[in-house]
């Protein structure tokens, strides 16, 4: 049987899914070569240290060692390239000195794991302690640096008024803010909050497999990575090699969310061991050493300000911060708090006045983790507004609906200059509203109250940006320059008809598990009218995608989505030139469907695809002149991003007595444009509200004043399990975009960026009564139950 | 040291150190790599079999304790070409994502629902509280049980639970 499936709105099985479940997906750990040998990593214990010396003769001598690397043998290559390189760029191997606990400091290939981490524990290394910089506010304070001769720790400050010197010409809003603070019917509510750090946590460590071939000098490497093609441009940089000679393939990925969004010196250090040592190289992580050997997020500490009269009208918000971005940059970490800023003012048509310093400290580096910026930005927003809300004594939501950017304010810009596309965001929250019974949830929390139980309502609201774009924002750094790779965030699709009517489809994404498989053949078979069973799609893999950015930003659907549709339009149009031949109709009347394609308004004048293709291919069939075959590429750059938002509540009980948190209800009500696959949507949903309430209750990345990680495994640093998650209630309302083609905006970060202010908005509604008025996350029950003692007195 | 034992219906041995881990000798003596590993510190169940009938955390195991034993790895879920119940549910309900921690939480889904024709949402995510999963918020995995459930008592799943109906506003 032949089907199409519905390009928007279709629920269809995934495709990835039949190797998946058969435990048949292939997963860079599940590839084996000939003769490979395995890389281990000898890893400092001290935050902050000199090198005095290295010994590597034990581990040399050991039986199946077959080489022990230190900077001496790598320095060459210089250090991990970064996109957006501010501060101190990570060497391969710690150079002289190591800048925090875990930092690689020599490298060991053996015949196997084991014996390569025998022979790593063998290396012996002597050390000097120097002292180690780990807390925030201390960096910026202190007089100790993070690396040895810095002037300062802070690396830059970003400023919401001049963000972009020189493209933005912006009004500074704090002398207005500053004015409002001296009316006389006004309130002033402030509060620092942390933000915590938090440890990604992909359930598949990252691996790579390198393999260098000196009779072609062309690497093959497999690696867990989110962007294929940047990594294949920096180790062709990195190696003086055309990037046309790299060869990256990112098979299944067990999770990304951000982490592998990244080069690391592992990368590099296996292609440089494999062409050593002329074997294939591989590298597995371990998740003990996963918290130093890759990229952590959040660690923000922040003053959040809003200045607004008594009536709920916001006349300020101002958030001063300070935002750790450990030891080394690597790919974007010190523009992750822009992408914070893109979203700074939430949902609110009201003045900004944002700065927020960048540290570097003697910890892991922090880069993207699945919002990257934004669910910080809108945390601060969310709860200093429920805080607002407390002291004027009006309802959360009727604040939040008096300061809402209107829908006739779209295409709206921001604060910083910015422009959304479109939005609704009254009638988002009024769905909700209506979706939960908001008033009879508050009547039954009053009731619960009476009888002595502390039910919380918390809602927040969040604007989530994706699909990084203009073209511009490259020369920000929003590009792929550094790893030369010159390109903006544009996206690729290609679609190729074969001779046999069957249609490849090649996609520039690295997804972990977003489903791109299913939902872009959703697009094509749609367009083409050919059986979704007979498209195949692919990805992640340089050598077939002509160019790719890769998966980050909750861009793909909105961006490469759009190239793909681009590429079946431009397909469809040639392809109803030779229908037109074939059925001698007029290539306008040609409609595709069912298989094949077919004269409007007489459906029985058909021809099949494979029919089709074959006059394609045998271009003596077709219309004179006609260039043979049938496939086209398609790169899409959009004009603008895309500005999804939604409204989340949640309902909570908390014991005082434990300070236990049970979480009663959730419910999202998301706008992500035009769905192509709900079902994908939802689960998207689903993960990421999964990770913000990870993030409010449970999750926190903790080092101890030398720097050591306290949290290294997943006991002490857990996240959540079934049993601490409720079923997830979702809405939904459409307001598409008209930046691309499909309407679509993406949704694969939102749940997180509204998730962890929604829980923590309403514990504290629920323990308000004992005059709590904040609680920084995780919400462990100590720390409410510390909470309701210290506001009781 | 020698071990052998009988993995998804074959009896297949090998020469192992007495350190292997299990997981090890299955994915890399056996090369059946749909068991995971995500944590070696059994926490995170992406390395979840089968051993003798019982769900265990194979990288927490060695192969020389598995010696004798009937082990079944999600590569043995399946008769064939008809999907165990759990496999069915997982891609009807959209029970996977990146598929990473999904063989763990089949077996373990498979193991509960041999000990539990008809558990409730809340025994479900009991039971499944010792694999991890980083992208799903477990809500279409339990799902995903609830369907293999009804299945395997020859009932009729409920319908799916997604958002489709919802009628939007704009």
């Amino acid at each position: 049987m032949t089907t199409s499936v519905s390009a928007m709105g279709g629920i269809v099985r995934r495709k990835e899914d039949p190797a998946l479940i058969a435990g048949r997906g292939q997963y860079v750990d599940d590839i084996r070569l000939n003769g490979e040998a395995v890389m281990a990593f000898v890893r400092s214990p001290f935050a902050h240290a000199r090198i005095n010396s290295i010994d590597t003769a034990a581990a040399e001598s050991m039986p199946g060692v077959l080489a022990v690397y230190t900077i001496e043998d790598v320095r060459d290559l210089g250090p991990v390239l970064a996109q957006v390189p501010v501060g101190v760029l990570r060497p391969l191997l710690a150079d002289g000195a190591v800048h925090h606990v875990g930092e690689a400091v020599a490298a060991v290939v053996a015949e196997n794991s084991y014996v390569a981490r025998d022979a790593a524990d063998s290396v012996m290394v002597d050390y000097d302690p120097l002292p180690a910089v780990v807390d925030m506010k201390a960096a910026v304070t202190g007089t100790d640096r993070a690396h040895e001769g810095a002037e300062s720790n802070v690396l830059v400050t970003w400023f919401s008024h001049d963000w972009w010197p020189g493209v933005f010409e912006l009004e500074d809003h704090r002398p207005a803010i500053a004015e409002a603070k001296q009316r006389d019917d006004v309130v002033v509510v402030s509060q620092e909050m942390l933000n915590q750090r938090l440890i990604p946590t992909a359930i598949e460590p990252r691996a790579v497999l390198a393999d260098w071939n000196h009779g072609y000098d062309r690497v093959k490497l497999w690696s867990s990575t989110q962007m294929p093609h940047a990594l294949a441009g920096a180790v062709a940089k990195t190696f003086g090699l055309p990037s046309n000679e790299v060869h990256v393939v990112a098979p299944e990925v067990g999770g990304g969310f951000g982490a592998k969004l990244n080069i690391y010196p592992d990368e590099i250090l296996t292609v440089f061991a494999s062409k050593d040592l002329n074997r294939p190289v591989r590298w597995t992580e371990t998740r003990r050493e996963s918290a130093f050997s890759t990229i952590q997020g959040r660690g923000w500490v922040a003053t959040a300000t809003i200045t607004g009269t008594r009536d709920g009208e916001i006349l300020g918000y101002e958030l001063d911060g300070i935002a750790d971005m450990g030891a080394y940059s690597q790919n974007f970490t010190v523009a992750i708090p822009v992408l914070g800023l893109f979203v700074a003012q939430g949902q609110y048509d009201i003045p900004l006045a944002w700065q927020v310093a960048c540290v570097q400290t003697n910890t892991q580096t922090t880069d993207a983790y699945r919002g990257a910026g934004r669910p910080e930005a809108s945390y601060y927003i969310e709860r200093i507004i429920d805080m607002y809300a407390a002291e004027i004594g009006m309802d959360p939501t009727e604040v939040r609906r008096k300061n809402f950017f209107k829908k006739e304010d779209f295409p709206a810009t921001t604060a910083i200059g910015l422009t959304m596309d479109s939005g609704d965001y009254e009638t988002n929250l009024d769905t909700l509203i209506a979706d939960v019974d908001y008033a009879g949830l508050r009547s039954m929390q009053a009731a619960a109250r009476e009888e002595g139980r502390y039910i919380g309502i918390g809602v927040g609201t969040y604007v989530e940006v994706c699909g990084f774009a203009p073209s511009v924002l490259a020369e920000f750094g929003f590009g792929w320059d550094a790893y030369g790779m010159p390109t903006s965030f544009s996206g690729s699709g290609l679609v190729r008809i074969n001779p046999d009517g069957s249609a490849t489809v090649i996609i520039g994404t690295g997804p972990s598990g977003q489903g791109h498989q299913t939902t872009w053949a959703q697009v094509v078979s749609d367009r083409l009218g050919i059986d979704f069973d007979n498209v195949r799609v692919t990805h992640g893999n340089t050598a077939e995608s002509p160019t790719g950015v890769g998966t980050f930003g909750s861009r793909s659907a909105a961006v490469d989505g759009a190239a793909t549709y681009e590429a079946a339009e431009k397909v469809s149009k040639k392809a109803a030139d030779i229908v037109a031949h074939m059925l001698e109709a007029s290539a306008d009347d040609i409609r595709f469907a069912d298989g094949g394609a077919h004269v409007a308004g007489s459906p029985g004048h058909k021809v099949t695809w494979a029919e089709i293709a074959e006059v394609a291919y045998k271009p003596h069939k077709g219309p004179e002149g006609f260039e043979a075959g049938l496939e086209a590429h398609a790169v899409f750059s959009p004009g603008n991003a895309t500005w999804p938002f939604g409204s989340h509540l949640a309902v909570v009980e908390v014991d005082p007595e434990t300070g236990n948190v049970e979480i009663l209800r959730y419910v999202g009500v998301d706008d992500c444009g035009n769905r192509i696959n709900p079902m994908i949507v939802d689960g998207q949903i689903h993960g990421g509200i999964a990770q913000g309430i990870g993030q409010a209750m449970f999750e926190e990345a903790i080092y101890d004043e030398d720097g050591n990680l306290l949290t290294g495994s997943l006991i002490d640093y857990p996240i959540p399990t079934a049993g601490d998650l409720p079923a997830f209630e979702l809405g939904w309302t459409n307001t598409p975009t008209d930046v691309n083609p499909m309407g679509v905006k993406g949704i694969g970060e939102a749940g997180t960026i509204g998730s962890a202010q929604t829980i923590v908005n309403a514990v504290v509604d629920a323990v308000s009564p004992f005059g709590v008025k904040h609680i920084d996350m995780p919400l462990r029950p100590k720390r409410v139950w510390d909470a309701i003692q210290k506001a009781r007195g | 040291m020698q071990v052998t034992m009988t993995v998804n219906g074959r009896e297949v041995s090998g020469d192992v150190e007495p350190r292997t881990l299990l997981v090890h000798f299955i994915r890399e003596n056996l090369r059946l790599t749909g068991t995971h590993v995500g944590c070696e510190t059994s926490y995170c169940g992406a390395c979840t079999i089968q051993v003798d009938g019982n769900a265990v955390k194979s990288c927490t195991m060695l192969a020389v304790q598995a010696d004798g034993a009937t082990v079944k790895t999600v590569e043995g879920l399946a008769d064939g070409d008809q999907l165990h119940a759990v496999q069915e549910g997982f891609w009807e309900r959209h029970g996977l994502q990146c598929g990473y921690c999904t063989p763990g939480m089949l077996m373990s889904a498979a193991s509960l629902l041999e000990q539990n024709a008809s558990p409730s949402e809340d025994e479900i995510r009991h039971a499944i509280e010792g694999n991890l999963c980083r992208c799903t918020g477990y809500h279409n995995i339990v799902r995903s049980i609830e369907y293999a459930a009804a299945k395997l008592r020859g009932e009729e799943p409920a319908p799916p639970d997604w958002t489709l109906d919802f009628e939007g506003v704009s």
